[in-house]
Parts: structure tokens; C-alpha cells; sequence
């Protein structure tokens, strides 16, 4: 089952359960929401504040018989200068509460979601684009943060500044405002439908951005392939179309959102002239002031604006509504490979041994299980022996290796370690007893040193140099520009293949685990510093349980014991040289190619 | 901001006209309002005459304003979204570019992740404020034109709006002032945060595998808190600025009211101007504020720009000649005196030289770390060296063209690349000649036919970004395919079927000398059967070439070449010897308890 396969089929949930569903996720949001609607709806009555003084103004300080009366008018700007006083610093404080708790709880989430992805399972996260896996933890949370600080309040107080307009307007004349809400009514409608539509488009705008990135990250991770090979223009070629697609479905959201957006308009306009009209006959009537009907005049258009920008805004929702879903479907995705966490138990003291009990295991393919790659493996390795796992290409060492790691979990039957079942194991428990190295020695752009400290954080610079002179390599790490305090580069890469794979290897030491997992995690090392690595390793993994997964064979020979698994299937165990005696047997097959090879 | 009008000239000019033409409308719908007033509203509510005339054209106009409205916003956000969205192309299409063509070497020195960033959210930044631009020009238009419309009305009044209107700006300039270094610090940070989660997810396995996903939290958490705070400085100018905006026109409108009761009352004004201009100060109200995006988006612009202009200017110092080089059949390959180095005053290589004969094949030995994927690359023209030359048939590969090289040799690199591509696509990579009869040999040559034939959809099989579907010996014969089917004349080998187990090796290795007539080979090896392959061997230490000759020369000759491939040997020899001691001691111990 792909990760990508479950955020893509983009379940048509409305904007508002995504909303309430984030909000759940992020109680942060709702700390002092009530105080800052307070300030928000203090900060909105000053938008209705102006009209309200031209209303006052023109009834009372112009409509005077000898003129204006400049006292009146006086005292009227000044009591609204000092209201809009007061309102701008209620809409100070309002917006710097709300930016304050809605980016402390989208830095949260975002931490959250980052933690997330690396409690999904491996096969979760290689299903996923590594592109898309960041967009999550970046575009994604930039959309939303940029919506809060751009339309959220923009939102508030406009959604604010309706009701309290509306409130006034039918306070001067409840017609008038019946025939401003009719001639909106459509256009809300219209805008709505219109909604719906600008939301797929923006979900497919994300999505495009996800293979523009994927693309983009593919040319510049294998920059060197393609120059090898000369092959830039195809590969140009790929990224230009990725990016066009992007700029199309960017138009296309851009055509919807314009088109809503003038919907808005011409209900202004048909609004505006209806007030004339009906106004108009209502004056005749003597129904309603010359003051109030010119302040009328003001507040559609304070009707008007937050309609119009509502929809903007809301358009700019959708937006973020896409990302924000899109980090939901994340953080809701169940690590199948899960945690016990407090349910679970430590793995007893001691040397580990380990049990393998009819595992079978079948890779998804398509949300399907595929061909089964394990068949039933039955075995018991006891504690403290070294075993070597050999067999060809493809014939399911690697997967029994991530099994027996709890990378994955079997589908069938189950492992355990000295008696308990991996998956009622803690992981804290677990990754702290079980190492695994596996064969790309990543390594994280930072020295030599901090890299295996990645292992022990606490690690003295004293241990960490006996730990390279136990494993035989001082000699090597001195012999680095920088010694310990070298620079790796990004993924290691400033070091060779074989050099990543020692310091990954001393990463494993320095972890101190009693089951040590050695995923071919010498295959790039030169034969005489595997050697002397293979018998130094051999003298500090002695007391713990050690499976080495190999096709170099000189792994096997100074083995304890060496399994041969074929087709998903072990076919022989036992040590070295028994495992000779039968000379038609797999492993001496394997065994006779390697001596060609080697000899 | 001028090269993207100069970019996009039409699309600029359509967004303005239309802005503009929304600005005059606004303008317009201010002055029919104050004229409405005079002609119906002041009558109606005093019991003058009102006419049904004149009520059915006062509607039709203010109608007929807002389907112009329509067709202005058209024009105005049309145009500016699509200007937008087309400078944002042309810039990732001209960065992705970039990175395409720039050497390895440059590539090696930045961080995947910040390139990402340079060719998306800094791309999309530097054009951030052009799509609120046009806007902002019909603004200063409307704003202009609205001076003009006060002074016809009364010079009071228009200096009323002389008062309001700079300081609006100025508001606006301090404001983007202010901004600016917050704005380059919260995006300065969202890299930095890219770059971890980028990182982070690249050793997902390593993380999971040591169980550090507090660490790694811990780590990405305290950069997204940084991010946070800037973003929460940015708020809070932002949270302090925008009410500012806001309130600052409703007070002109008041002080127009003021002072348009005082014109008044000495007669200089009637009642539907005094309308008229305070409806002016309403509906300009949000306009302006236009003004102030653009500005306040600037700084981040300009930051944003500084890093896309940073990739685009950046030069490799690699760039291919126009030779392309004669003849066919195996190449020749010659180091002279290459120096090289990735950091200044660390030398990888020093002086190294030796020659590959066409159609002979070398193997390149030596201890891990001692240069010799170092080597693999110069010889690719991947990189270039410090001192000395690197030659195919006697010409310097500085001379040659790109697809003259690319034709002539083919590096297989230790660390196996996948595309996103189906088997096919990423064999055959479309390049001329390379037909499906050429894939099928290579990949059987490779050994990887078996396996692509039980793939479901064989060589139309999707493989997904970075071939996560196959097993690391499966990528590694597939990127062997891919340089056979080029049938380059000088195939390098780093190491490259070193997750090939023993019996496939075997296999790859027999069908590679029956097919390796016209092909120089170098290849980098450990094992024997390699080595074996090789007509002569150069063993390198410490980035120089201790010894060049036969197997059986070195041997004999050169201890450390003789300590690195007998290694497995001597290893059990040793293994044997301690079994034959254990063995003697327990005889000898159980001897002694018999004895005792």
C-alpha cells in the first residue's frame, strides 16, 4: 500500500471538516480564542464607526437651518478619531495574539508530522517521494502559516465586519438591507459552487508541485549520471514538462478563482442599484433621512468590500485547506509497523537469541500482497553464536534481515527475541539493543565524529577514539584530513563508498547492541581492511548475537554458523566446513564461484 | 521586478490597462454616487420631484460600472496571475537548466536540499509581488486621478487628501524597511528547515535502524521553533502595520467630513461634493493598501531573487570543447601527471599517470580511500584535474564535445542511479541507436534479463524515484546494462557489481570478456576474477601509483599489492592455523586430565 496512493485519492472532504479535524489535531489554536474574537469583534465595530459618523454628521451637523454647525460636526469626528484610536489597538493586539498561537501550533504540527513520517514504516516511506515527504514539512505548513498571516485575519475581521454591518444597515432601514441580503443571495450561491471546483483545482496544483519537486530532486541527486551519460536534454526535458504542467494547472485555478471572484462584483453593482431604487421610493415615503440613506450608500460598499475579499481570501483557503488536508492524511496514516510503546515490554538482560516461527513475507504491490519473497522460514539462532545469512541475489536475505530488525513486520507467523514477540517489543527497548548497519552507509552531512555520536550522544572524544582502535581503525581516521573533526559531506559523499561504510560500522559499535545486523555493510571495503575489520569484529562481538548478511563468502567461513537461504526458503545451516562436505550442495556451488573469483 | 515586465511585456500591459480601468471605474462610481445623491437622494427625502427617468439611468449606470468592473478585474488578475505563473516557469525552467549543466564538482559543494528550495519557494518568492503589481500602478493612477477630482472639487479638500495619501506611503516605505531583514531571516530559516527534513528523510533507514527519531526531532524541532519566531517578528510588524492602514483612510475620510462641513458652511461646496469626495476616501481605503503588498513582499523578493541569481550566475569551470573524436572502436585512455584535489591543500592525487592501450583492460587496485573512485571519475570527464591531462586517443577530454564524450566512455558507479523510468527508459536513456535489440544484449550481458523478464510489465516496468522496487545488486546490474547499451568505446567499472553476489559476478564477468572486442575497460576491483580479467593492473596508494604491470609481476613484487588480494586467503590460512592450534591445545588438554 502506498502512502501516496492514500493522501492522493483526495477523499472530497469539505473544507470545514479538514478545518475542524486540524483543529482537533492542534488544540494549540483554541488558547485564548475567546479573548481574541474579543479584541477581533472590538476591532470590526470600528469599521462601521465612519459611516455611522457621515450618518450622524449630515442629520444632525449639516441638515441645520443656518448650515453647517461646525460644534456638532466637531464633536462627532472627534468622538469616531477616538473610537478608530481605540479599534486599531484592539486590532493590533488581536492580530499579534493570533499570529503568536497559530504559529506556535503549525511549528507543532509540523514537528509532529516530521515525527510521523519517521514512525511510518520503511516500506511507507519508500513508497513515498522523498520530495513529497519534505513538501509535507515545509509547502504544506508554509501554505497554511502564509493564510493565517495573510487572509486568516483578513477573514475574521471581514466575516466580523459583515455582521456588525449588516447590524447597522438594519437599524436604518430593514427594506433596504432585505433588498442588499437578495441581491447577494445568488451570487453567494454561484460562489459556492464555484468553491468546489477552485478546490480540486488547488489539490491538483499540490500535486504537481510534488512531481515538479521530485523531478527537479531526481536531476540534481544524479547530476552526475546524467552528465556521464550526456543525457541532460532528456532529462531537461522531463523537468520542463513537469514545470509547464505546474504552470498550467496554476492558470486553470487562477481562471476559476477570477471568475468567482467577478461574480461578487457584478452582485455589488446590482446591489448598489437597487438601494438607489428602493431608497429612492422609500425617501418619497418618508421612510428614511437624507443622513441615513447616504450612510446607507457607504455601508454597501462596507458590505461589498469584506464580500469581495471573503471570497479572495477564501480562495487563498482552499490553498491551504489542500495543504493542510494533505498533512492530516500524514499525521492520520497508522504506522503499520507500530510501537508498543507503554504496552510494551523490554527485551530481558542478556545476549538475545532469536526465533524465526513460519515467517513468510510478501512485499505490497499496489495495496495487493505480491509474490511472497519468504516462505515459512522456521529456524533458532541461540544467543551469542555469529551467523552468516548467503544466497543469491534476490533470494530474501535482505528481507530477513529488515524482519529481523522489525523494520518490517511478516505476514505471516512472527519473530521473537530470547522469547518475546518483536511486535510487543518498545522501541526505545529494541533500537536500543538491535543495530542494524545496512548496506548504503548513509552518513549525515556533519565530521566523522559527530556521525558516530549519532549513535551515543554522550560519547567522550576519549571512547570515541577507542572505538575506532578497537575496531582497528585509527590508523584510517588519523589518516583523514581532519581526523575525527573531518567534514563527511552531504550523505557522506566528501568520503569514498568503502570510508562511509567504516563509519557507519562504528556508528553500530559505539551503539553497544546485543543483536548486531551487518546487511553486507562491508561490500565496499578493500579485502585486506575487511579482513582485519572481519577479526577485530569477531573479538568485540564476542558475548553478543551477530547476523551478518554476506555474498563476500569470508564472512561465512569465519562464521559460526552459516544459513543459505534460496527462493525465500533456507535449504542448509550449519557451519563452514560441514556445509562443504555435501559438494553438490547450493553453498558449495556459492562457495567454489567465490574461490574462483578470489584465488 | 523590471526584468520580469521586460519578460513579459503583453501580460504586464494587459494587467495594468485593466487595473487602471478599474481604478477610473472606482473613480467614476464615486462621482455618479455624489451625483445620485444630488439628483434623487437629497430630493426624495425633501419632497422634491424624482423622476422615473432619471432613477432607471442612475441604476443602468451603476450596472454598467460593474460589468466594467468585471472585465477590468479580468484584465487586471488575469493578467497578473498568468505573468506571475509564467515568470515562475521560465525561471525554474532556466535554474533547472543550470543545475543540468553545471559540473559535478559544483554540485558536490551545495546541498540537495537547498537547490530544491532555489528552484521552488525562491523562485516563487522573487516573483511573489508581481502578481499584486499591476494593482498597485492602477492604484498611484487612481490615486492621481482622485487628486485631480479633489482639486476640481476644492483646494481644502484636495489638500486633504495631500495629508492623507504620502503619509500612507511613507507608512508603506517604513513598513518595508522595517520587514525586510525579517522577512530574508523566516526564509533563510524555511531553508534551513527544508534542508533537515531533506536530510532527515534521506537516512530515514539509519534513523529508524538506530531508533534516533527523538534526536532527529529533537534536531528539526529547534529549527522549526527558530522558524516559528521569525515568523512570529514578521507577525507581529504585520499584526502592528495592517490596522494602521486600515484606520488611517477612515480618518481621512473623517477629516474630510470636517473640513467639507467647514467649505460648506462658508459656501464653497454643496452637499453632493462633500458626498462625493468622502465616499472617495471610503472606497480608496483598500487600493492603496495594494501599494503595500508589493512593498512588503520586496524584501522577500529580493531574497529570494539574490539565490536564484546565485545559481544562474554560477559558472562550472568545466566546459566541453567541440572536438568530437575520430574513429571507432576501443579508445585509449591516458593519465599524465593528474594532480587533483576536492579541497584546497588536501590532495587526493598526486601525479598520477598511466595509460589503458585501446582494447586492453586495466584494473585499478588499491586500499579504500586511496583514490581510485577518484580516478573513475577524472577518466569519465566528470571532473577535471588540478594539474596534469586526462586523454582519450591522445586528445586532452577538455577538448571534447559533450556527446562526442558521452559516446565515448561510460562510468558505472559503486553507487547504482535509477530514474523514475520504466527498465527501457532507464537502459537505453533515448539516445541514438539504442533500440530494444540493444537493451535486450546489454541487459543480458549484465545478467539482469532474468530478472527485468520476471518484472510484471518487463521493460515498460515503472521502476519509481530511485529504483526503490529492486534489490541493490538488481540497480547495480541495470546501471551496468545502461552503459553497455551505449556500446561505449571506454567502459569505467567503480566497483560496480560490488552487491552482485559471487555466482552472478561470475556470470557478468564471462559474458563481458565475450563481448569486450572494441571496448577499453577500467575497471576498479578487489577480487580476483576481476583482476583476472585485466591484461595489467596500476595499484595506487594514497592517490599515487605505486606499481603498474601484470598480476603475477605484483605480486611477486609489490607487498602491499600482494597483502590486499591474498587477503581472503591468508585469512584462512590463519583461521586454519588456530583451528589446528585449538584443536592441539584441547587434544593436549584432555591429555592432562586423562593424566591427572
Amino acid at each position: 500500500m502506498s502512502a501516496s496512493a492514500v493522501t492522493d485519492t483526495g477523499r472530497s472532504e469539505s473544507a470545514w471538516a479538514t478545518f475542524r479535524r486540524g483543529v482537533s489535531l492542534s488544540p494549540e489554536l483554541k488558547a485564548g480564542l475567546a479573548g481574541t474574537l474579543g479584541l477581533a469583534l472590538i476591532a470590526m465595530i470600528g469599521r462601521a464607526a465612519v459611516p455611522v459618523a457621515v450618518q450622524q454628521g449630515i442629520d444632525r451637523g449639516l441638515g441645520g437651518q443656518n448650515g453647517p454647525d461646525m460644534g456638532v460636526i466637531a464633536t462627532i469626528v472627534g468622538i469616531t478619531a477616538l473610537i478608530l484610536v481605540v479599534t486599531t489597538a484592539c486590532g493590533y493586539f488581536m492580530m499579534r495574539r493570533l499570529f503568536t498561537v497559530s504559529e506556535t501550533a503549525l511549528a507543532n504540527i509540523r514537528v509532529r508530522t516530521f515525527r510521523h513520517i519517521h514512525d511510518l514504516s520503511m516500506l511507507h516511506q519508500q513508497s513515498e517521494r522523498r520530495g513529497t515527504m519534505v513538501s509535507r514539512v515545509t509547502s504544506d505548513v508554509d501554505s497554511i502559516t502564509q493564510f493565517i498571516q495573510w487572509g486568516g485575519v483578513i477573514l475574521m475581521v471581514n466575516g466580523g465586519q459583515l455582521v456588525v454591518t449588516t447590524i447597522v444597515m438594519a437599524f436604518y432601514s430593514w427594506q433596504l438591507t432585505l433588498v442588499v441580503l437578495a441581491a447577494f443571495l445568488p451570487a453567494v450561491i454561484v460562489i459556492r459552487a464555484f468553491q468546489k471546483r477552485l478546490s480540486g483545482a488547488y489539490a491538483e496544483n499540490r500535486r504537481r508541485i510534488g512531481v515538479m519537486l521530485g523531478a527537479i530532486s531526481e536531476s540534481v541527486v544524479g547530476a552526475s549520471v546524467i552528465r556521464a551519460y550526456g543525457v541532460s536534454q532528456r532529462s531537461g526535458a522531463k523537468l520542463s514538462e513537469t514545470i509547464d504542467d505546474y504552470q498550467q494547472a496554476q492558470r486553470r485555478a487562477m481562471r476559476i478563482s477570477v471568475t468567482s471572484f467577478s461574480t461578487g462584483e457584478i452582485a455589488a453593482a446590482l446591489a448598489l442599484a437597487s438601494v438607489v431604487l428602493v431608497g429612492v421610493r422609500l425617501g418619497i415615503a418618508g421612510q428614511i433621512t437624507l443622513g441615513e440613506m447616504t450612510a446607507f450608500l457607504f455601508l454597501v460598499t462596507l458590505f461589498i468590500q469584506p464580500v469581495q475579499i471573503a471570497t479572495e481570501v477564501l480562495n487563498e483557503a482552499q490553498n491551504a485547506v489542500a495543504g493542510w488536508r494533505r498533512l492530516l492524511d500524514v499525521v492520520d496514516l497508522k504506522p503499520d509497523v507500530a510501537d508498543p510503546a507503554e504496552n510494551g515490554v523490554h527485551l530481558p538482560d542478556g545476549p538475545l537469541d532469536i526465533s524465526f516461527e513460519r515467517v513468510s513475507f510478501s512485499y505490497p504491490v499496489d495495496g495487493e500482497p505480491g509474490p511472497r519473497v519468504l516462505h515459512e522460514v522456521h529456524l533458532d539462532i541461540p544467543a551469542k553464536t555469529r551467523v552468516a545469512v548467503v544466497g543469491e541475489t534476490g533470494s530474501g536475505k535482505t528481507t530477513f534481515a529488515k524482519l529481523l530488525t522489525r523494520l518490517m513486520d511478516p505476514s505471516e507467523g512472527r519473530v521473537l527475541l530470547s522469547g518475546t514477540p518483536l511486535t510487543d517489543v518498545r522501541f526505545a527497548s529494541l533500537r536500543s539493543r538491535v543495530v542494524m548497519v545496512p548496506q548504503d552507509g548513509f552518513l549525515f552531512d556533519a565530521t566523522v565524529a559527530e556521525n558516530v555520536r549519532f549513535a551515543r550522544p554522550d560519547l567522550t572524544d576519549v571512547e570515541l577514539e577507542q572505538a575506532f582502535t578497537d575496531l582497528g581503525l585509527l590508523d584510517w581516521v588519523q589518516g583523514l584530513a581532519h581526523g575525527l573533526d573531518t567534514p563527511v559531506g552531504e550523505r557522506g559523499e566528501a568520503l569514498s563508498v568503502g570510508e562511509r561504510q567504516l563509519v557507519a560500522l562504528a556508528r553500530a559499535y559505539v551503539a553497544d547492541p546485543d543483536l548486531l545486523v551487518l546487511d553486507e555493510a562491508t561490500s565496499a571495503v578493500d579485502p585486506a581492511t575487511e579482513v582485519r575489520l572481519q577479526r577485530t569484529l569477531d573479538a568485540v562481538t564476542r558475548g553478543r548475537t551477530t547476523v551478518a548478511i554476506a555474498h563476500r563468502l569470508s564472512t561465512a567461513q569465519s562464521a559460526d554458523e552459516v544459513i543459505v537461504v534460496d527462493k525465500g526458503v533456507v535449504i542448509q545451516r550449519g557451519p563452514h566446513d560441514q556445509l562443504l562436505t555435501a559438494p553438490d550442495s547450493t553453498y558449495a556451488k556459492l562457495y567454489a564461484s567465490w574461490l574462483e573469483q578470489t584465488r | 521586478m523590471w526584468r520580469g515586465i521586460r519578460d513579459e511585456p503583453r501580460l504586464f500591459a494587459v494587467a495594468v490597462v485593466g487595473s487602471c480601468l478599474f481604478g477610473a471605474l472606482v473613480i467614476g462610481q464615486a462621482k455618479v454616487i455624489g451625483w445620485l445623491v444630488e439628483a434623487l437622494v437629497v430630493p426624495s427625502t425633501t419632497g422634491g420631484d424624482v423622476t422615473a427617468g432619471v432613477m432607471v439611468l442612475g441604476a443602468s449606470v451603476l450596472i454598467a460600472m460593474g460589468l466594467g468592473r468585471v472585465l477590468a478585474i479580468f484584465g487586471r488578475r488575469l493578467g497578473a496571475g498568468f505573468m506571475q505563473f509564467a515568470l515562475q516557469a521560465k525561471y525554474r525552467h532556466e535554474v533547472t537548466r543550470r543545475y543540468l549543466q553545471l559540473p559535478v564538482s559544483w554540485h558536490q559543494r551545495h546541498a540537495t536540499g537547498t537547490l530544491l528550495s532555489n528552484a521552488n519557494s525562491d523562485v516563487e518568492a522573487a516573483w511573489f509581488p508581481v502578481a499584486p503589481l499591476p494593482f498597485a500602478v492602477g492604484t498611484v493612477f487612481m490615486l492621481i486621478v482622485s487628486v485631480t477630482v479633489l482639486f476640481a472639487v476644492d483646494w481644502a479638500l484636495a489638500l486633504v487628501g495631500l495629508v492623507v495619501f504620502p503619509v500612507l506611503f511613507v507608512m508603506n516605505v517604513v513598513f518595508s524597511r522595517r520587514m525586510a531583514p525579517r522577512q530574508a531571516h523566516a526564509q533563510h530559516m524555511r531553508a534551513e528547515v527544508a534542508a533537515i527534513a531533506h536530510e532527515s528523510f534521506d537516512g530515514a533507514l539509519v534513523v529508524k535502524t538506530m531508533g534516533r527519531e527523538d534526536l532527529e526531532t529533537r534536531r528539526f524541532a529547534q529549527r522549526a521553533g527558530e522558524l516559528r519566531d521569525a515568523l512570529i517578528s514578521v507577525g507581529r510588524l504585520r499584526g502592528l502595520f495592517d490596522p494602521l492602514m486600515e484606520s488611517l483612510p477612515f480618518l481621512g475620510t473623517l477629516l474630510a467630513l470636517l473640513v467639507g462641513a467647514w467649505r460648506m458652511k462658508q459656501g464653497a461646496i454643496e452637499f453632493e461634493q462633500l458626498v462625493q469626495v468622502t465616499f472617495l476616501f471610503t472606497v480608496l481605503a483598500f487600493p492603496v493598501r495594494a501599494i503595500g503588498w508589493v512593498l512588503g513582499d520586496l524584501p522577500r523578493s529580493v531574497a529570494g531573487w539574490d539565490r536564484v541569481e546565485h545559481v544562474l550566475q554560477a559558472t562550472g569551470q568545466m566546459p566541453y570543447g567541440t572536438a568530437a573524436l575520430p574513429g571507432s572502436g576501443a579508445a585509449e585512455l591516458s593519465f599524465r601527471n593528474v594532480d587533483f584535489a576536492y579541497e584546497p591543500a588536501q590532495p587526493v592525487l598526486h601525479d598520477v599517470t598511466f595509460t589503458v592501450p585501446a582494447g586492453r583492460t586495466v584494473a585499478l587496485v588499491g586500499p579504500t580511500g586511496s583514490g581510485k573512485s577518484t580516478i573513475a571519475t577524472l577518466a569519465a570527464r566528470l571532473l577535471d584535474p588540478d594539474q596534469g591531462q586526462v586523454a582519450l586517443d591522445g586528445a586532452d577530454v577538455r577538448g571534447l564535445s559533450s556527446a562526442s564524450l558521452a559516446a565515448t566512455a561510460a562510468l558505472v558507479p559503486q553507487i547504482a542511479f535509477v530514474f523514475d523510468d520504466t527498465v527501457r527508459g532507464n537502459v537505453a536513456l533515448d539516445r541514438p541507436g539504442v533500440d530494444d535489440d540493444r537493451v535486450h544484449d546489454a541487459l543480458a550481458t549484465a545478467q539482469a534479463d532474468t530478472f527485468v523478464a520476471r518484472l510484471p510489465e518487463h521493460l515498460d516496468t515503472q521502476l519509481g524515484e530511485r529504483g526503490t522496487s529492486l534489490s541493490g545488486g538488481q540497480r547495480q546490474r541495470l546501471t551496468l546494462a545502461r552503459a553497455l547499451a551505449g556500446q561505449p568505446r571506454l567502459l569505467v567499472l567503480d566497483d560496480a557489481t560490488s552487491a552482485v553476489d559471487p555466482r552472478v559476478e561470475a556470470r557478468i564477468l564471462a559474458s563481458l570478456r565475450g563481448s569486450v572486442q572494441t571496448t577499453t575497460i577500467l575497471v576498479v576491483a578487489y577480487r580476483r576474477a576481476t583482476i583476472a580479467l585485466a591484461d595489467e593492473v596500476v595499484y595506487i596508494e594514497s592517490g599515487r601509483v605505486v606499481a603498474t604491470g601484470t598480476h603475477e609481476r605484483l605480486l611477486a613484487t609489490v607487498s602491499g599489492y600482494a597483502d590486499l588480494v591474498t587477503a581472503y586467503e591468508k585469512a584462512e590460512e590463519e583461521r586454519e592455523r588456530e583451528r589446528v592450534y585449538d584443536a592441539d591445545a584441547a587434544v593436549a588438554a584432555e591429555e592432562e586430565e586423562v593424566a591427572a
